[in-house]
Protein backbone atom coordinates (compact mmCIF):
# COMPACT_ATOMS: atom_id res chain seq x y z
CA UNK A 1 0.00 0.00 0.00
CA UNK A 2 2.50 2.22 0.91
CA UNK A 3 4.40 1.87 -3.10
CA UNK A 4 0.64 3.12 -4.31
CA UNK A 5 0.70 6.25 -1.60
CA UNK A 6 3.83 7.07 -2.98
CA UNK A 7 2.99 6.80 -6.14
CA UNK A 8 0.36 9.05 -5.68
CA UNK A 9 2.86 11.26 -4.20
CA UNK A 10 4.82 11.45 -7.32
CA UNK A 11 1.71 12.12 -9.70
CA UNK A 12 1.20 15.43 -6.70
CA UNK A 13 4.91 16.26 -7.63
CA UNK A 14 5.00 16.01 -11.09
CA UNK A 15 1.58 17.96 -11.38
CA UNK A 16 3.30 20.83 -9.33
CA UNK A 17 6.39 20.35 -11.66
CA UNK A 18 4.14 21.10 -14.56
CA UNK A 19 2.05 24.07 -13.26
CA UNK A 20 4.95 26.05 -12.23
CA UNK A 21 3.23 29.20 -12.80
CA UNK A 22 -0.02 28.18 -11.01
CA UNK A 23 2.95 27.64 -7.60
CA UNK A 24 4.57 30.71 -7.75
CA UNK A 25 1.80 33.31 -7.74
CA UNK A 26 0.47 32.59 -4.18
CA UNK A 27 4.38 32.94 -3.14
CA UNK A 28 4.52 36.32 -5.31
CA UNK A 29 1.46 37.56 -3.83
CA UNK A 30 3.43 36.51 -0.18
CA UNK A 31 6.12 38.76 -0.65
CA UNK A 32 4.73 41.64 -2.44
CA UNK A 33 2.06 41.88 0.54
CA UNK A 34 5.06 41.87 2.83
CA UNK A 35 7.27 44.53 0.75
CA UNK A 36 4.22 46.58 1.13
CA UNK A 37 3.79 47.04 4.49
CA UNK A 38 7.44 48.92 5.04
CA UNK A 39 5.79 51.30 2.40
CA UNK A 40 2.69 52.02 3.68
CA UNK A 41 3.37 51.89 7.76
CA UNK A 42 7.04 53.91 6.70
CA UNK A 43 10.77 52.43 7.92
CA UNK A 44 10.85 52.84 11.05
CA UNK A 45 12.90 50.21 12.04
CA UNK A 46 10.95 49.64 15.74
CA UNK A 47 7.23 49.94 14.12
CA UNK A 48 7.93 47.07 11.68
CA UNK A 49 9.42 45.12 14.27
CA UNK A 50 6.46 45.72 16.31
CA UNK A 51 3.90 44.47 13.28
CA UNK A 52 6.14 41.52 11.97
CA UNK A 53 4.93 38.87 13.16
CA UNK A 54 1.57 39.70 12.24
CA UNK A 55 2.09 40.53 9.24
CA UNK A 56 3.84 37.72 8.10
CA UNK A 57 1.65 35.29 9.47
CA UNK A 58 -1.70 37.14 7.87
CA UNK A 59 0.05 37.23 4.65
CA UNK A 60 1.15 33.24 5.21
CA UNK A 61 -2.91 32.68 5.77
CA UNK A 62 -4.16 34.75 2.61
CA UNK A 63 -1.47 33.05 0.38
CA UNK A 64 -2.32 29.99 1.68
CA UNK A 65 -5.78 30.59 0.99
CA UNK A 66 -4.85 31.31 -2.69
CA UNK A 67 -3.57 27.91 -3.70
CA UNK A 68 -6.02 26.25 -1.25
CA UNK A 69 -8.87 24.80 -3.74
CA UNK A 70 -5.55 23.16 -6.26
CA UNK A 71 -6.36 20.24 -3.33
CA UNK A 72 -9.23 18.88 -4.97
CA UNK A 73 -10.71 20.89 -6.92
CA UNK A 74 -9.16 19.98 -10.62
CA UNK A 75 -9.30 16.18 -9.20
CA UNK A 76 -12.81 16.86 -8.41
CA UNK A 77 -13.68 18.12 -12.14
CA UNK A 78 -12.04 15.77 -13.94
CA UNK A 79 -13.00 12.33 -12.18
CA UNK A 80 -9.58 11.55 -11.10
CA UNK A 81 -11.31 11.84 -7.03
CA UNK A 82 -13.70 9.06 -8.62
CA UNK A 83 -10.47 7.12 -9.23
CA UNK A 84 -8.89 7.59 -6.51
CA UNK A 85 -12.10 6.29 -4.38
CA UNK A 86 -12.69 3.41 -6.59
CA UNK A 87 -9.02 2.40 -6.18
CA UNK A 88 -9.81 0.87 -2.64
CA UNK A 89 -6.96 2.45 -0.95
CA UNK A 90 -8.48 3.90 2.33
CA UNK A 91 -9.44 7.66 1.46
CA UNK A 92 -8.06 8.61 4.52
CA UNK A 93 -4.90 7.85 3.16
CA UNK A 94 -5.06 9.34 -0.16
CA UNK A 95 -6.25 12.53 2.04
CA UNK A 96 -3.03 12.83 3.86
CA UNK A 97 -1.27 12.32 0.59
CA UNK A 98 -2.43 15.02 -0.86
CA UNK A 99 -2.43 17.54 1.94
CA UNK A 100 1.50 16.36 2.93
CA UNK A 101 2.07 17.23 -1.41
CA UNK A 102 0.17 20.49 -0.48
CA UNK A 103 2.27 21.48 2.12
CA UNK A 104 5.06 20.39 0.10
CA UNK A 105 4.43 22.72 -3.08
CA UNK A 106 2.08 25.02 -2.32
CA UNK A 107 3.46 26.52 2.07
CA UNK A 108 6.91 25.04 1.95
CA UNK A 109 8.16 27.75 -0.99
CA UNK A 110 6.67 30.35 1.79
CA UNK A 111 8.95 28.99 4.63
CA UNK A 112 12.02 29.06 2.61
CA UNK A 113 11.57 32.56 1.27
CA UNK A 114 10.69 34.04 5.07
CA UNK A 115 14.91 34.64 5.76
CA UNK A 116 14.20 37.49 2.95
CA UNK A 117 11.48 39.13 4.64
CA UNK A 118 12.68 38.55 8.05
CA UNK A 119 15.48 41.05 7.09
CA UNK A 120 12.72 43.58 5.13
CA UNK A 121 10.79 43.93 8.72
CA UNK A 122 13.74 43.68 10.75
CA UNK A 123 13.21 40.61 13.19
CA UNK A 124 15.81 39.98 15.23
CA UNK A 125 17.74 36.36 15.25
CA UNK A 126 16.02 35.40 18.47
CA UNK A 127 12.33 36.26 16.72
CA UNK A 128 13.13 34.70 13.52
CA UNK A 129 13.60 31.70 15.25
CA UNK A 130 10.88 31.16 16.75
CA UNK A 131 8.30 32.47 13.58
CA UNK A 132 10.27 29.96 11.82
CA UNK A 133 9.06 27.36 14.70
CA UNK A 134 5.68 28.62 14.43
CA UNK A 135 5.63 28.47 10.69
CA UNK A 136 7.19 24.99 11.12
CA UNK A 137 4.43 23.52 13.76
CA UNK A 138 1.50 26.07 12.45
CA UNK A 139 1.17 25.81 8.71
CA UNK A 140 0.89 21.71 8.27
CA UNK A 141 -2.23 22.70 9.85
CA UNK A 142 -3.71 25.17 7.90
CA UNK A 143 -3.44 22.29 5.03
CA UNK A 144 -5.07 19.61 7.19
CA UNK A 145 -7.81 22.13 7.77
CA UNK A 146 -7.94 23.90 4.52
CA UNK A 147 -8.60 19.97 2.99
CA UNK A 148 -11.54 19.75 4.84
CA UNK A 149 -12.80 23.04 3.75
CA UNK A 150 -12.10 22.68 0.32
CA UNK A 151 -13.94 19.12 0.68
CA UNK A 152 -17.03 20.67 2.12
CA UNK A 153 -17.29 23.21 -1.28
CA UNK A 154 -16.20 21.30 -3.97
CA UNK A 155 -19.43 20.72 -5.08
CA UNK A 156 -20.48 24.05 -4.92
CA UNK A 157 -19.90 26.05 -8.24
CA UNK A 158 -18.12 29.29 -6.84
CA UNK A 159 -16.90 28.31 -3.45
CA UNK A 160 -14.00 30.44 -3.02
CA UNK A 161 -15.06 33.12 -1.06
CA UNK A 162 -17.25 30.80 0.98
CA UNK A 163 -13.97 29.17 1.68
CA UNK A 164 -12.13 31.40 2.85
CA UNK A 165 -15.21 32.59 5.24
CA UNK A 166 -15.16 29.11 6.67
CA UNK A 167 -11.37 28.95 7.03
CA UNK A 168 -10.27 32.29 8.13
CA UNK A 169 -12.17 32.06 11.52
CA UNK A 170 -10.94 28.31 12.67
CA UNK A 171 -6.95 29.91 11.94
CA UNK A 172 -7.86 32.86 14.52
CA UNK A 173 -6.10 30.61 17.56
CA UNK A 174 -3.00 29.32 15.17
CA UNK A 175 -2.94 33.09 14.79
CA UNK A 176 -3.10 34.25 18.24
CA UNK A 177 -0.56 32.04 19.61
CA UNK A 178 1.50 31.93 16.89
CA UNK A 179 2.12 35.56 16.69
CA UNK A 180 2.43 35.63 21.01
CA UNK A 181 5.30 33.08 20.65
CA UNK A 182 7.25 35.53 18.21
CA UNK A 183 6.17 38.60 20.45
CA UNK A 184 7.16 36.38 23.41
CA UNK A 185 11.01 35.88 21.22
CA UNK A 186 10.99 39.36 20.71
CA UNK A 187 10.68 40.34 24.29
CA UNK A 188 13.68 37.61 25.32
CA UNK A 189 10.87 35.35 27.04
CA UNK A 190 10.28 31.72 26.38
CA UNK A 191 7.47 30.78 23.88
CA UNK A 192 7.90 26.63 24.25
CA UNK A 193 3.97 27.34 25.75
CA UNK A 194 2.95 28.94 22.75
CA UNK A 195 4.42 26.37 20.20
CA UNK A 196 3.29 23.55 22.54
CA UNK A 197 0.09 24.64 22.23
CA UNK A 198 -0.18 24.87 18.06
CA UNK A 199 1.49 21.60 18.47
CA UNK A 200 -1.46 20.43 20.05
CA UNK A 201 -3.71 21.85 17.53
CA UNK A 202 -1.91 20.03 14.91
CA UNK A 203 -2.03 16.69 16.44
CA UNK A 204 -5.78 17.03 16.80
CA UNK A 205 -6.09 17.96 13.38
CA UNK A 206 -3.70 15.45 12.04
CA UNK A 207 -6.30 12.77 13.83
CA UNK A 208 -9.38 14.12 12.88
CA UNK A 209 -9.09 16.39 9.90
CA UNK A 210 -8.30 13.02 7.31
CA UNK A 211 -11.39 11.59 8.47
CA UNK A 212 -13.93 14.80 8.46
CA UNK A 213 -12.40 15.65 4.66
CA UNK A 214 -12.70 11.69 3.44
CA UNK A 215 -16.56 11.69 4.63
CA UNK A 216 -17.02 15.14 2.93
CA UNK A 217 -15.08 13.93 -0.57
CA UNK A 218 -17.77 11.02 -0.35
CA UNK A 219 -20.74 13.22 -0.02
CA UNK A 220 -19.30 15.55 -2.38
CA UNK A 221 -20.22 12.43 -5.08
CA UNK A 222 -23.71 12.01 -4.33
CA UNK B 1 -27.69 -9.18 25.95
CA UNK B 2 -30.52 -11.62 25.00
CA UNK B 3 -32.16 -9.20 22.26
CA UNK B 4 -28.29 -9.06 20.98
CA UNK B 5 -27.85 -12.58 20.69
CA UNK B 6 -30.99 -13.60 19.22
CA UNK B 7 -30.21 -10.70 16.26
CA UNK B 8 -26.63 -12.71 15.57
CA UNK B 9 -28.77 -15.98 15.20
CA UNK B 10 -31.03 -14.20 12.75
CA UNK B 11 -28.22 -12.79 11.05
CA UNK B 12 -26.19 -16.20 11.00
CA UNK B 13 -29.31 -17.81 9.28
CA UNK B 14 -29.89 -14.90 6.67
CA UNK B 15 -26.17 -15.16 6.08
CA UNK B 16 -26.26 -19.12 5.51
CA UNK B 17 -29.55 -19.80 3.98
CA UNK B 18 -29.17 -18.84 0.27
CA UNK B 19 -25.68 -19.62 -0.32
CA UNK B 20 -26.59 -21.54 -3.18
CA UNK B 21 -28.45 -18.57 -5.02
CA UNK B 22 -25.57 -15.86 -4.13
CA UNK B 23 -22.76 -18.52 -5.29
CA UNK B 24 -24.43 -18.71 -8.78
CA UNK B 25 -24.48 -14.96 -9.40
CA UNK B 26 -21.51 -12.73 -8.69
CA UNK B 27 -23.46 -9.83 -8.50
CA UNK B 28 -26.58 -9.72 -7.24
CA UNK B 29 -28.72 -6.16 -6.91
CA UNK B 30 -31.86 -6.07 -4.36
CA UNK B 31 -34.50 -3.95 -3.69
CA UNK B 32 -32.47 -1.00 -5.05
CA UNK B 33 -33.88 2.62 -5.24
CA UNK B 34 -32.69 5.58 -5.64
CA UNK B 35 -33.95 9.53 -5.24
CA UNK B 36 -32.96 12.34 -6.63
CA UNK B 37 -34.09 15.72 -5.65
CA UNK B 38 -37.48 14.29 -4.16
CA UNK B 39 -37.73 12.49 -7.80
CA UNK B 40 -37.67 8.91 -7.46
CA UNK B 41 -35.37 7.42 -10.37
CA UNK B 42 -35.95 4.33 -10.21
CA UNK B 43 -37.27 1.99 -6.98
CA UNK B 44 -36.92 -2.25 -5.98
CA UNK B 45 -34.87 -2.66 -8.58
CA UNK B 46 -32.96 -6.21 -8.74
CA UNK B 47 -31.30 -8.20 -10.74
CA UNK B 48 -28.14 -10.53 -10.35
CA UNK B 49 -25.28 -11.04 -13.38
CA UNK B 50 -23.29 -14.11 -13.54
CA UNK B 51 -20.11 -14.42 -15.13
CA UNK B 52 -20.09 -13.60 -19.03
CA UNK B 53 -22.91 -11.72 -18.73
CA UNK B 54 -23.33 -8.04 -20.17
CA UNK B 55 -26.17 -5.52 -18.92
CA UNK B 56 -27.22 -3.13 -21.29
CA UNK B 57 -28.98 -0.34 -19.11
CA UNK B 58 -30.61 1.99 -21.27
CA UNK B 59 -33.52 4.62 -21.16
CA UNK B 60 -33.99 7.90 -21.58
CA UNK B 61 -31.79 11.40 -20.62
CA UNK B 62 -32.49 11.91 -16.83
CA UNK B 63 -33.87 8.19 -16.23
CA UNK B 64 -30.83 7.53 -13.48
CA UNK B 65 -28.37 5.16 -15.90
CA UNK B 66 -25.57 7.15 -14.70
CA UNK B 67 -27.23 7.58 -10.92
CA UNK B 68 -27.60 3.27 -11.36
CA UNK B 69 -23.66 2.97 -12.07
CA UNK B 70 -22.50 5.19 -9.79
CA UNK B 71 -24.76 3.20 -7.04
CA UNK B 72 -23.53 -0.20 -8.70
CA UNK B 73 -19.45 1.16 -8.06
CA UNK B 74 -20.56 2.35 -4.96
CA UNK B 75 -19.34 6.11 -5.62
CA UNK B 76 -22.89 6.77 -4.12
CA UNK B 77 -25.11 5.52 -1.48
CA UNK B 78 -28.51 3.98 -2.04
CA UNK B 79 -31.49 5.09 -0.55
CA UNK B 80 -32.76 1.47 0.20
CA UNK B 81 -31.56 -2.25 -0.97
CA UNK B 82 -28.45 -3.29 -1.21
CA UNK B 83 -25.71 -4.81 -3.72
CA UNK B 84 -23.89 -7.79 -2.96
CA UNK B 85 -20.65 -8.40 -4.40
CA UNK B 86 -20.04 -12.69 -4.17
CA UNK B 87 -22.52 -13.07 -1.77
CA UNK B 88 -20.65 -9.71 0.50
CA UNK B 89 -22.43 -6.39 0.78
CA UNK B 90 -20.25 -4.09 -0.95
CA UNK B 91 -20.05 -2.01 1.54
CA UNK B 92 -18.32 -4.16 4.13
CA UNK B 93 -15.68 -5.50 1.53
CA UNK B 94 -13.46 -2.40 2.35
CA UNK B 95 -11.93 -1.84 -0.98
CA UNK B 96 -12.25 -5.57 -2.17
CA UNK B 97 -14.67 -4.89 -4.49
CA UNK B 98 -13.23 -1.88 -5.71
CA UNK B 99 -9.78 -3.87 -6.67
CA UNK B 100 -12.18 -6.06 -8.82
CA UNK B 101 -13.94 -3.82 -10.28
CA UNK B 102 -13.10 -1.02 -13.22
CA UNK B 103 -14.76 2.34 -13.98
CA UNK B 104 -15.45 4.58 -16.94
CA UNK B 105 -17.80 7.46 -15.93
CA UNK B 106 -18.57 10.62 -17.38
CA UNK B 107 -15.53 12.07 -15.84
CA UNK B 108 -12.56 10.70 -17.52
CA UNK B 109 -10.34 11.08 -14.65
CA UNK B 110 -7.59 12.43 -17.26
CA UNK B 111 -5.32 14.91 -15.79
CA UNK B 112 -5.06 17.69 -18.54
CA UNK B 113 -1.71 18.67 -17.80
CA UNK B 114 -0.34 15.51 -17.92
CA UNK B 115 0.56 13.28 -20.90
CA UNK B 116 -0.75 10.32 -21.95
CA UNK B 117 1.77 7.72 -20.80
CA UNK B 118 1.95 9.64 -17.04
CA UNK B 119 -1.58 9.70 -16.93
CA UNK B 120 -1.13 6.11 -17.43
CA UNK B 121 1.51 5.47 -15.38
CA UNK B 122 -0.06 6.97 -12.13
CA UNK B 123 -3.52 5.20 -12.85
CA UNK B 124 -1.25 1.89 -12.64
CA UNK B 125 1.17 2.93 -9.80
CA UNK B 126 -2.24 3.93 -7.67
CA UNK B 127 -3.90 0.89 -8.39
CA UNK B 128 -0.55 -1.32 -7.10
CA UNK B 129 -0.06 -2.80 -11.00
CA UNK B 130 3.31 -4.01 -11.96
CA UNK B 131 4.66 -0.31 -12.70
CA UNK B 132 7.45 -1.30 -15.26
CA UNK B 133 4.85 -2.55 -17.55
CA UNK B 134 5.83 -1.08 -21.44
CA UNK B 135 2.82 0.97 -22.07
CA UNK B 136 3.72 1.63 -25.23
CA UNK B 137 2.37 -1.45 -27.23
CA UNK B 138 -1.00 -0.54 -25.77
CA UNK B 139 -0.64 3.33 -27.24
CA UNK B 140 0.23 2.00 -30.23
CA UNK B 141 -3.36 -0.39 -30.11
CA UNK B 142 -5.07 2.58 -29.22
CA UNK B 143 -3.81 5.35 -32.06
CA UNK B 144 -2.24 7.93 -29.24
CA UNK B 145 1.30 6.75 -30.77
CA UNK B 146 3.47 9.98 -31.12
CA UNK B 147 0.86 11.87 -28.98
CA UNK B 148 2.28 9.96 -25.83
CA UNK B 149 3.90 12.96 -24.62
CA UNK B 150 1.75 16.00 -25.20
CA UNK B 151 -0.41 17.17 -22.22
CA UNK B 152 -3.82 15.34 -22.93
CA UNK B 153 -5.24 19.08 -22.92
CA UNK B 154 -3.82 19.17 -26.24
CA UNK B 155 -5.65 16.17 -27.55
CA UNK B 156 -8.81 15.72 -28.75
CA UNK B 157 -12.05 14.72 -26.91
CA UNK B 158 -12.07 11.08 -28.26
CA UNK B 159 -8.31 11.00 -27.96
CA UNK B 160 -8.68 11.42 -23.91
CA UNK B 161 -11.18 9.00 -24.18
CA UNK B 162 -9.23 6.51 -25.69
CA UNK B 163 -6.76 7.41 -23.07
CA UNK B 164 -9.54 6.72 -20.08
CA UNK B 165 -10.35 3.40 -21.98
CA UNK B 166 -6.70 2.12 -21.88
CA UNK B 167 -7.72 1.19 -18.33
CA UNK B 168 -9.62 -1.86 -19.70
CA UNK B 169 -6.46 -3.13 -20.85
CA UNK B 170 -4.56 -2.84 -18.25
CA UNK B 171 -6.52 -3.79 -15.18
CA UNK B 172 -7.37 -7.56 -15.36
CA UNK B 173 -10.73 -7.56 -13.33
CA UNK B 174 -14.20 -9.49 -13.30
CA UNK B 175 -16.82 -6.46 -13.33
CA UNK B 176 -16.71 -3.92 -15.79
CA UNK B 177 -19.24 -0.78 -15.78
CA UNK B 178 -18.63 1.78 -18.17
CA UNK B 179 -20.85 4.67 -18.68
CA UNK B 180 -21.45 5.88 -22.36
CA UNK B 181 -18.06 4.68 -23.96
CA UNK B 182 -19.02 5.07 -27.03
CA UNK B 183 -19.45 9.11 -27.07
CA UNK B 184 -16.93 10.75 -29.43
CA UNK B 185 -14.98 8.08 -30.71
CA UNK B 186 -14.21 7.53 -34.16
CA UNK B 187 -15.87 3.93 -35.76
CA UNK B 188 -12.18 2.74 -35.48
CA UNK B 189 -12.18 2.70 -32.19
CA UNK B 190 -15.75 1.70 -31.32
CA UNK B 191 -14.57 -1.76 -33.32
CA UNK B 192 -12.15 -1.87 -31.07
CA UNK B 193 -14.06 -1.17 -27.76
CA UNK B 194 -16.60 -3.75 -28.97
CA UNK B 195 -13.74 -6.40 -29.22
CA UNK B 196 -12.36 -5.91 -26.33
CA UNK B 197 -15.71 -6.25 -24.45
CA UNK B 198 -16.59 -9.51 -26.45
CA UNK B 199 -12.88 -10.65 -25.54
CA UNK B 200 -13.86 -9.99 -21.59
CA UNK B 201 -17.10 -11.65 -22.13
CA UNK B 202 -15.67 -14.41 -23.24
CA UNK B 203 -13.14 -14.60 -20.08
CA UNK B 204 -16.39 -14.82 -17.98
CA UNK B 205 -16.29 -11.53 -16.81
CA UNK B 206 -19.37 -8.90 -15.90
CA UNK B 207 -20.26 -6.05 -18.14
CA UNK B 208 -22.35 -3.07 -17.56
CA UNK B 209 -22.57 -0.24 -19.30
CA UNK B 210 -25.23 2.12 -20.94
CA UNK B 211 -25.34 3.32 -24.38
CA UNK B 212 -27.81 4.83 -26.43
CA UNK B 213 -26.02 2.82 -29.63
CA UNK B 214 -27.51 -0.59 -30.21
CA UNK B 215 -24.56 -3.21 -29.50
CA UNK B 216 -24.30 -5.73 -32.21
CA UNK B 217 -22.94 -7.66 -30.40
CA UNK B 218 -22.45 -11.98 -31.24
CA UNK B 219 -23.38 -13.17 -27.95
CA UNK B 220 -26.94 -12.53 -26.13
CA UNK B 221 -26.99 -9.04 -24.33
CA UNK B 222 -29.51 -8.52 -21.45
CA UNK B 223 -31.35 -5.39 -21.53
CA UNK B 224 -32.31 -3.33 -18.72
CA UNK B 225 -34.72 0.04 -19.74
CA UNK B 226 -35.08 2.22 -16.84
CA UNK B 227 -38.46 4.60 -17.68
CA UNK B 228 -38.23 8.56 -16.98
CA UNK B 229 -40.37 9.14 -14.22
CA UNK B 230 -41.51 12.24 -13.30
Amino acid sequence: MMARLTGLLGREMTLAYRQKSELIQPLIFFVLVISLFPLGVGPGPQMLQKIAPGVIWVAVLLSSLLGMERLFRDDFSDGWLEQMMLSGLPLYAVVLVKVTAHWLTCVLPLLLISPLLALFLNLTPAMYVALLCSLLIGTPLLSLVGATGVALTLGLQRGGVLLSLLLLPLFIPLLIFATSAVDAASMQLPYNGQLAIIGALLLLALALTPIATAHALKISQN
Amino acid sequence: MLLSAGFCAVHFVMNCQPPNRLSLSLLSVNNLSCIKRDRILFEELGFAMQPGELLHVQGPNGAGKTSLLRLLVGLSLPDSGTILWRGEDVRRTSGLYQSELCYFGHKLGVNLALSAIDNLRFWCRMQGLPAGQDLYPLLEILGLVGLEELPAGQLSAGQQRRIALARFWLKSCPLWVLDEPFTALDRQAVKLLKSRLAAHLQNQGIIIMTSHQSLDFPMPVRELHLEYRL
